[in-house]
C-alpha cells in the first residue's frame, strides 16, 4: 500500500510538464521578451531619427545667428537663461522644503499635509502651470509695468515645475542619512542648525545634486509652460523683460514650416536639445542606479 | 577604575544648562533657520492654493453661463460662443485610455523581464535603464518624431484596417489621415511606458522571495507563479503605477497637440481627428479674447485639474497602501 503511494508520487515527480503548461510557460516568456523589445524600439528610433536628420545640417553658424537668420543662438541663450532663473528660484526653496519635511517633525500632521500638496503639485499638468504663470505674472506685469511676456515669466513657470521635484527628492535623500550622524552631532553639542548645515547636508549633497540635475533636465525640455509666458522671438531679446525664444518653443513653432532651411533648423535644434537633456540626465541616472 | 566616585562628574543644574542658553547666537540661528525652512515649505502650498483660486476665478463666467451642462454639451463653437466640453473630455480620456492599452502590457512585460531571473543582471540593468531613458526625452521631440516618423509608419496599417474592416467595425469607419485619436493615444502610450515599467518593477522586486519559492515548490511553473502569486500580491502597487501613468497621459500637451488632429468632434472611429484639453489650451488659449471664451477654456483647465487630481490622489493612496503593507 505504502509502496504504491510512494510509487505514484515518484511517477508524478518524474513525469514532464503537460505539453499545454509547457507551451504556456514558453509562450509567455517569448511574449514578454517580444513586448520588451517593442518597448525599446521607439527609443532607438527617436534617437536615430534625430541624429540622422539633425547632424548633417549642423553648422557653426547656427550657434551664432538668431532664428530669423536661420540659426538658433538666441533660442539656446533663452533656454539657458530661463532654466538659470528657474534654478535660482527653485533650488534654494526646494532644498529648504525638503529639509523641513525630513528634519522637522517628519510625521506631524502639518508635515504630511505639506508633503501631500507638494506631491499633488508634481502631478499638475505643465500646460496648467503655464496658464497659471501667464495669469499671475504676465497679466499682472502688463498692468503694472507695461511689459508682458518675458524671460522672467518663463523662468517662474519652469521654477514651479522644478520646485516640487527638488523638494521631494531632497526629502527622500535626507531620510537616508543615518540617524547616528544626527545623534553624534547633537551629542557633541551641535544645534539643529549646525547639525543640518555641517553634517547632514554635506553627507547628502551628491544625491541632492542628482535630484537637482534631473529637475534641470526636465525643465530644459519643457514647452507647454513657456508658450504663454516667454512666448517666442525671432531676434535677440533686448533684456529679461521682453519675449524670448527657447529651443522647445522653436521646435514647436517651426516643425510644420514649409521652408526646408527652417525644418533643418528644427531637426538640428532637436539634436542639440536632446544632447543637453541627455548630457544632464545620463550621469545623474547612472549615479542613482549605481547607488541601488 | 572601579570607583566612579573619584571622578568629578558635573551634575546638570539649572545654572549649568542655562550656560548653553547663553550662547544665544546659536539659539537665534537655530530658530531663524527653522522659520526659514518652514516658510520655504509653504511656497509650494501657496502656489497650489493660488492656482486653484485663480482657475476658479477665471472659469467663473463660463461656470455661471453653462453650469454643469458644460460637461455634456457636444458643441465647441467659437463664433457663436457656444461651448461644450464633451468632445474635449472624450479626446482626453479616449487618448489616455488607448495609451494605457499600450503601456500596461508592455510596461508589465518590461517589469517582469527586469525583475525575474530570465536575463543576467547586467542585461536587466541595461533594459531598465533604456526604458527609463524614454522619460528623459522632451515631449516636443516625441511630437516631432510622431509627426514625421510614427504617423507615416502607422498610416498604411490604418488604411489597411479601414479598407478591410471599415464597413463592419465602426472603430475603423473614417478614412485615416495619419493624425487622430489612435495615433495620439499610441504615442502617449510610448511616453508613459517608463512610469508604468518603473513603478511595477519596484513593486515586483519587493514581493517576498518565499512566496515565489513556495509556489514553485508546490509544482507551479514560472508563469503560473507570476500570474497566480506574484501579480496578485503586487496588484495594488501595479494599479498605483497605472494611475500615475494615467495622470501623466492626461496632462501631456505637446506631443498630443502635434498628432491628434486638433478638431473638436466626437466620432466612433479611432482614426478621426480629435482634440484633448491640454492640446486645445496650447493652441487656442492665446487667441481667446472674449471673457466667455477665456472662461470656457479655464473651465476646461478646471476639469483637467480635477481629473488629474483624482487620479493622482488615487495613485498616492495606493502606493502608500503598498508601502504600509510592505513594512508590516
Amino acid at each position: 500500500m505504502k509502496q504504491s503511494v510512494a510509487q505514484s508520487v515518484a511517477n508524478r515527480l518524474t513525469t514532464p510538464l503537460s505539453p499545454l503548461r509547457n507551451l504556456f510557460n514558453q509562450g509567455m516568456t517569448s511574449l514578454a521578451f517580444l513586448l520588451t523589445i517593442i518597448g525599446i524600439l521607439p527609443l532607438v528610433s527617436v534617437l536615430w531619427n534625430i541624429l540622422a536628420k539633425g547632424f548633417p545640417g549642423l553648422t557653426v553658424d547656427m550657434f551664432t545667428k538668431e532664428i530669423i537668420e536661420d540659426g538658433f543662438a538666441n533660442a539656446v541663450v533663452g533656454t539657458f537663461l530661463m532654466v538659470g532663473i528657474a534654478s535660482l528660484l527653485s533650488i534654494p526653496i526646494g532644498i529648504a522644503t525638503g529639509i523641513y519635511l525630513a528634519e522637522y517633525a517628519p510625521t506631524s500632521k502639518i508635515n504630511r499635509t505639506i508633503r501631500f500638496l507638494t506631491t499633488i503639485l508634481t502631478g499638475v499638468p505643465s500646460i496648467v502651470v503655464g496658464i497659471f504663470t501667464y495669469d499671475i505674472i504676465v497679466l499682472a506685469t502688463k498692468e503694472l509695468f507695461k511689459f508682458s511676456y518675458s524671460a522672467v515669466a518663463g523662468g517662474v513657470s519652469l521654477a514651479i515645475i522644478m520646485l516640487p521635484i527638488i523638494a521631494l527628492t531632497t526629502e527622500e535623500v535626507l531620510k537616508l542619512v543615518p540617524t547616528t550622524f544626527r545623534l553624534a552631532s547633537s551629542g557633541l553639542g551641535g544645534s539643529r542648525f549646525q547639525t543640518i548645515t555641517r553634517v547632514i547636508l554635506p553627507t547628502a549633497l551628491p544625491a541632492i545634486s542628482t535630484g537637482v540635475l534631473l529637475a534641470i533636465a526636465r525643465a530644459s525640455g519643457e514647452t507647454a509652460p513657456l508658450l504663454f509666458t516667454a512666448l517666442y522671438a525671432q531676434n535677440w531679446s533686448e533684456n529679461l523683460l521682453s519675449p524670448i525664444a527657447s529651443l522647445p518653443v522653436l521646435i514647436f513653432n517651426l516643425y510644420n514650416d514649409p521652408d526646408p532651411v527652417k525644418s533643418q533648423l528644427v531637426w538640428t535644434a532637436s539634436l542639440f536639445l536632446l544632447g543637453i537633456v541627455l548630457v544632464v540626465n545620463l550621469p545623474a541616472r547612472l549615479l542613482t542606479s549605481r547607488g541601488r | 577604575m572601579s570607583s566612579p566616585q573619584n571622578l568629578f562628574v558635573p551634575t546638570p543644574t539649572k545654572n549649568n544648562l542655562a550656560g548653553r542658553g547663553n550662547s544665544s547666537k546659536t539659539d537665534r540661528d537655530d530658530r531663524s533657520f527653522r522659520y526659514l525652512m518652514y516658510a520655504a515649505s509653504g511656497v509650494s502650498v501657496a502656489i497650489l492654493i493660488l492656482m486653484v483660486w485663480k482657475i476658479l476665478e477665471h472659469a467663473f463666467p463660463a461656470i455661471q453661463r453653462f453650469g454643469l451642462g458644460f460637461l455634456t454639451a457636444q458643441e465647441w463653437n467659437v463664433t457663436d460662443e457656444r461651448f461644450g466640453a464633451l468632445p474635449l473630455i472624450y479626446g482626453t480620456l479616449g487618448s489616455s485610455f488607448i495609451s494605457l492599452l499600450i503601456a500596461v502590457p508592455i510596461g508589465l512585460s518590461v517589469a517582469i523581464i527586469t525583475s525575474e531571473d530570465l536575463l543576467p543582471q547586467w542585461l536587466r540593468t541595461i533594459v531598465a535603464f533604456m526604458i527609463e531613458l524614454i522619460a528623459a526625452i522632451p515631449s516636443v521631440i516625441f511630437g516631432l518624431w510622431g509627426f514625421y516618423t510614427f504617423v507615416p509608419l502607422l498610416l498604411p496599417i490604418q488604411q489597411f484596417l479601414h479598407v478591410n474592416f471599415g464597413k463592419s467595425i465602426p472603430l475603423f469607419s473614417t478614412e485615416p489621415s495619419g493624425s487622430g485619436l489612435l495615433t495620439a493615444g499610441m504615442l502617449l502610450g510610448i511616453m508613459i511606458l517608463p512610469t508604468m515599467a518603473a513603478v511595477s518593477r519596484e513593486v515586483l522586486l519587493v514581493v517576498p522571495g518565499y512566496l515565489r519559492t513556495g509556489s514553485m515548490a508546490l509544482g507551479a511553473t514560472r508563469w503560473e507563479t507570476i500570474f497566480r502569486v506574484v501579480l496578485p500580491k503586487a496588484f495594488s502597487g501595479i494599479l498605483g503605477g497605472v494611475m500615475l501613468a494615467l495622470g501623466r497621459a492626461l496632462g501631456e500637451t505637446m506631443a498630443v497637440t502635434m498628432v491628434i488632429g486638433n478638431s473638436e468632434n466626437i466620432s466612433p472611429s479611432v482614426f478621426a481627428p480629435a482634440n484633448s484639453i491640454p492640446a486645445i489650451l496650447a493652441t487656442k488659449f492665446a487667441e481667446a479674447d472674449t471673457d466667455l471664451h477665456i472662461g470656457s477654456l479655464t473651465y476646461l483647465v478646471l476639469i483637467l485639474f480635477v481629473i488629474t487630481l483624482a487620479v493622482n490622489v488615487g495613485a498616492i493612496g495606493l502606493v502608500r497602501l503598498v508601502e504600509r503593507s510592505g513594512k508590516s
